[in-house]
């Protein structure tokens, strides 16, 4: 049953990240973005990772994606078709290519990339813990790191008032 | 596992149904006490007090023409309205109606909901964008940059009540606010988080693009923001979304601040219902008695005055379970 879900939800993901690669309609890839993005989520939700998958939905989908499209129409004259195919297309379909056969043939012949922990049955509180106990140092400084990119995207979008 | 599936298939027709009936009659009632509000009677001519209105509406919607723009994106054109329309009908699945009743109990349900709810958005802008028309777009825009500002509000402002439940779960949370203080006082989180409770029903009516926070349609600057050129079923299906994302975030707010399906004598589910009964009226309260806010003022209120409040009240709560405890 599981198995069966993992296969619909990875070819649906797969599916429609192609499309954002190769639609020439720049808003059609960003909606297609988006169906990739949930689809993801669903395959953490079938991981029993129910607090990565709503968040990568709250976070991807509901905020980069947004934002995304937010740039695109203040930005592109509407219904701007632009050339996905250039002659970068053979170079890049060789590196995706190679990532996809090493990825391949790791998980054929059983490299271990993480560990094998048991799942914790709630995993919400287990990861607030583990946040902010073992994993408090480098909690706070991608917290720095954002406010820092906050900051200097103020002083950017106001440098023209002084 | 064909009994789950049964029992599963057969609430969310029932929730559906319910929804999509308490969708249609809110229109009408939306009407009436607007119209009782303004001292006019509201639709009166359609059956008795106007009781089959929804329906003639419905059909009259159903057999208009359904126009798409020649220069419209085609396919996102017809597409926007269902983004629209689904998630404001997907929340319901983690909504406790009663002790027994909630179609599913996830252990991050609030997240879902906040997850969910953040996808509406997108019917909106690319209504907007997809219309290929200057007010749709204005609209459209503006509603992006409201809806997402005030999303963190939103969030911010629910903190606090999760911070003292210690869950996510919706369940969970209406759960802790059983029995009572002192005797007297229901221990409801209306009470310790009254600022979260304002924050948060403020943030909403932004959510739902309602006055005063109607922006993305203002009528007198955008004709009608990024519905402009919709008709027919589509143009009713922005509507059908709106208000049952009003259902639901009545929902919501009962289930995280005023105690759920609690409350003594009358059974759970009647009181759940009363107290959702209870917001939406003042959603609608607000509606006819508040002029709309100007766009920098919206802006300027969201950021500058509701964030650093719904921040604050994260610190005071934090603090205060640190010492209480």
């Amino acid at each position: 049953m599981q198995a069966v879900f993992f296969f619909v939800v990875a070819a649906f993901t797969v599916a429609t990240a192609l499309l954002v690669v190769t639609r020439p309609n720049i808003v059609h890839s960003a909606v297609a973005l988006i169906f990739s993005f949930c689809g993801v989520a669903g395959i953490y939700v079938l991981l029993d990772a129910e607090f990565l998958g709503a968040v990568q939905v709250l976070i991807y989908v509901g905020g980069i994606t947004i934002l995304l499209l937010f740039a695109i129409m203040l930005t592109t004259r509407i219904a701007t078709r632009v050339d996905v195919f250039n002659e970068q297309m053979g170079l890049s379909a060789l590196i995706a290519g190679g990532i996809t056969a090493i990825l391949v043939y790791a998980s054929l012949t059983g490299i271990q990339i993480a560990g094998e922990a048991p799942a914790p049955v709630e995993t919400t509180p287990a990861l607030g813990r583990l946040l902010m106990t073992t994993h408090v140092l480098p909690f706070e400084l991608i917290s720095i790191l954002l406010l820092a990119a906050m900051v200097g995207a103020i002083i950017l979008a106001r440098r023209e008032k002084e | 596992m064909m009994g789950f599936l049964l029992a599963a298939v057969f609430k969310i027709a029932l929730v559906m149904g319910l929804v999509l009936l308490a969708v249609a009659y809110l229109t009408l009632l939306e009407r009436k006490v607007i119209g009782d509000i303004q001292v006019r009677f509201g639709p009166s001519r359609v059956g008795p007090f106007g009781l089959l209105q929804p329906i003639a509406d419905g059909i009259k919607l159903l057999f208009k023409e359904d126009i798409v723009p020649t220069n419209a994106d085609r396919f996102i054109f017809i597409f926007a309205p269902a983004v629209s329309f689904i998630p404001a009908l997907i929340v319901f699945a983690v909504i406790p109606f009663g002790p027994s009743f909630v179609i599913t109990d996830i252990n991050v349900g609030l997240l879902y909901v906040f997850a969910v709810g953040s996808l509406g958005v997108y019917g909106i802008v690319l209504a907007g964008w997809a219309s290929n028309s200057k007010y749709s777009l204005l609209g459209g825009l503006r509603s992006a940059a409201q809806m997402v500002s005030y999303e963190l509000s939103l969030g911010l402002s629910v903190l606090g009540v999760v911070m003292m439940t210690g869950s996510l779960s919706l369940v969970d949370i209406v759960e802790a606010q059983g029995g009572n203080w002192y005797g007297i006082f229901p221990k409801w989180n209306v009470i310790p988080q009254f600022l979260g409770f304002v924050i948060f029903m403020i943030s909403s009516n932004a959510e739902l693009n309602r006055a005063p926070f109607d922006l993305p349609e203002a009528e007198t600057e955008l004709v009608a923001g990024f519905h402009t050129e919709y008709s027919s079923m589509k143009f009713a299906m922005f509507f059908l979304a709106e208000y049952a994302n009003m259902i639901a975030v009545s929902a919501l707010a009962t289930t995280l601040f005023l105690g759920g399906w609690q409350g003594p004598l009358l059974p759970p589910v009647v009181w759940f219902l009363l107290k959702v009964f209870g917001f939406i009226f003042l959603f609608i309260w607000v509606r006819a008695t508040l002029p709309r806010f100007r766009y920098d003022q919206l802006m300027g209120f969201g950021w500058k005055v509701l964030l650093p409040l719904a921040l604050a009240n994260v610190m005071f709560t934090a603090a205060a379970i640190l010492i209480l405890a």
